[in-house]
């Protein structure tokens, strides 16, 4: 696949259809600039600001545009709650849709058969396989990203962390809790 | 249409592998094929609508054979392909061996951020009002187009619940094929895992799509 990629390359941009620079401009702005520590930095806003909590529910594109996060992936954001007896879950079944904007590029296993094909019929086992055994009273709420709505999960804030600000919250946000596989770390959780 | 990548509730994939602290790539390669695929959209020749259904029209051997940065880089190759972008030549011969009939404006290093930042919004205006409101009871269509669709197989002539009203989106099963937005409204509809997977489904599932108005009847 590199030769043919390689080659695929070298034809786009002998015909002037493609920058070299403007892949090497793609591919820096996802590996620094737009990852999950954006979608992070939302949740511990939306856990210490009731108010950018409320505008999250009903508007999230633009709270989340608020701190920044805009554009390719992001056009149409929904942010969906934890709560105490509800358990949120997100996959695209039919592709691989997913909030780049506020997540960066999607991980392998998302855009795999096993994830694709058993989260909305099985999400249990599912969460099991990435360690997280849910009290069996928690119901859980699967979105399947058929449209170009796309989804962020907001995980339950841990206990014991009135006293963090908003960066050491943030750093408690794993990617996993914003797709729905995980839960927000406790302090000192590795 | 009923392909590969309509995935939900099929079996036999095994267990999710998630790995630690995954690389963002595994290959260098991959960094380029996504560039190539962003790149080579940014032309403006086919819409996302189309490149999703280049890459689901993958015989499914291969596409459950390939990894998804593979899935994306065929699927381009048939993209080019198929607006004429490049020949089957070109790909033969590994170089340019046919040159483009037209010059086109591209994507530089220098508009990146701003395209990225920019997106491409899908909704659209809509000069008539929803046919269904929060709450109402519909069923999904028992359909199997042979073209682009996002209805999945597995939430097909089912009962759900209007949860959201959406404004107007563009219609993927029309604009994937070049026949226009056409748009409509999409809602967020929820259905019971009993109605979905029968009543040995777990009994705290529920799960939504988002489904275009057509896709929809009132139940």
């Amino acid at each position: 696949m590199a030769a043919r990629v390689r080659a695929l390359e070298t034809i786009l941009v002998g015909k002037g259809l493609v920058d070299p620079a403007a892949i090497d401009a793609i591919v820096e702005t996802y590996e620094t600039k737009i990852g999950p520590r954006n979608g992070a930095h939302v949740v511990a806003t939306a856990w210490t600001d009731p108010g950018f909590a409320a505008w999250l529910k009903t508007d999230a594109t633009a709270a989340i545009a608020s701190l920044g996060y805009t554009g390719r992936q992001g056009e149409h954001m929904r942010a969906v709650f934890n709560t105490e007896g509800e358990h949120n879950l997100v996959v695209c079944t039919l592709c691989s849709c997913y909030p780049w904007s506020v997540l960066g590029l999607p991980p392998v296993w998302y855009k795999s058969p096993p994830y694709r094909s058993r989260a909305v019929i099985d999400p249990r086992s599912v969460l099991a396989e990435f360690g997280l055994g849910l009290p069996a009273d928690t119901s859980i709420r699967v979105w399947d990203s058929t449209a170009e709505l796309r989804y962020l999960v907001i995980p339950q804030r841990p206990a014991g962390t009135d006293d963090l600000d908003t960066e050491a919250l943030a750093a408690l946000v794993t990617r996993d809790s914003m797709i729905g596989t995980g839960l927000a770390r406790a302090p000192g959780q590795p | 249409m009923n392909g590969p990548q309509d995935l939900g509730g099929q079996m036999g994939f095994g267990l999710v592998a998630p790995e630690l602290e995954e690389p963002l790539f595994h290959a260098a390669w991959e960094k380029r094929a996504l560039g190539l695929t962003l790149c080579a959209g940014a032309l403006g020749k086919w819409t996302i609508d189309e490149s999703r259904h280049a890459r689901e029209s993958l015989h499914p051997a291969d596409y459950y054979a390939s990894s998804y940065y593979e899935i994306w880089t065929k699927a381009l190759e048939a993209l080019l392909l198929r607006h004429g972008l490049i020949t089957a030549a070109d790909l033969a011969a590994q170089r340019v061996v046919d040159l483009v009939p037209e010059s086109m404006r591209i994507l530089t290093a220098d508009n990146v951020p701003t395209t990225l930042a920019r997106g491409g919004r899908c909704d659209r205006p809509m000069a008539v009002p929803p046919r269904f409101a929060t709450g109402d009871r519909v069923r999904t269509r028992w359909t199997n187009p042979t073209g682009h669709t996002r209805l999945p197989r597995y939430a097909r002539d089912c009962v759900g619940m209007i949860e959201t009203v959406h404004g107007g989106f563009v219609f993927p099963d029309t604009n994937a094929h070049g026949a226009g937005e056409a748009q409509e409204y999409v809602y967020t509809v929820v259905f019971t895992g009993e109605e979905l997977w029968g009543e040995a489904a777990d009994p705290g599932l529920t799960v939504s799509i988002d489904a275009w108005e057509s896709y929809l009847v009132p139940a």
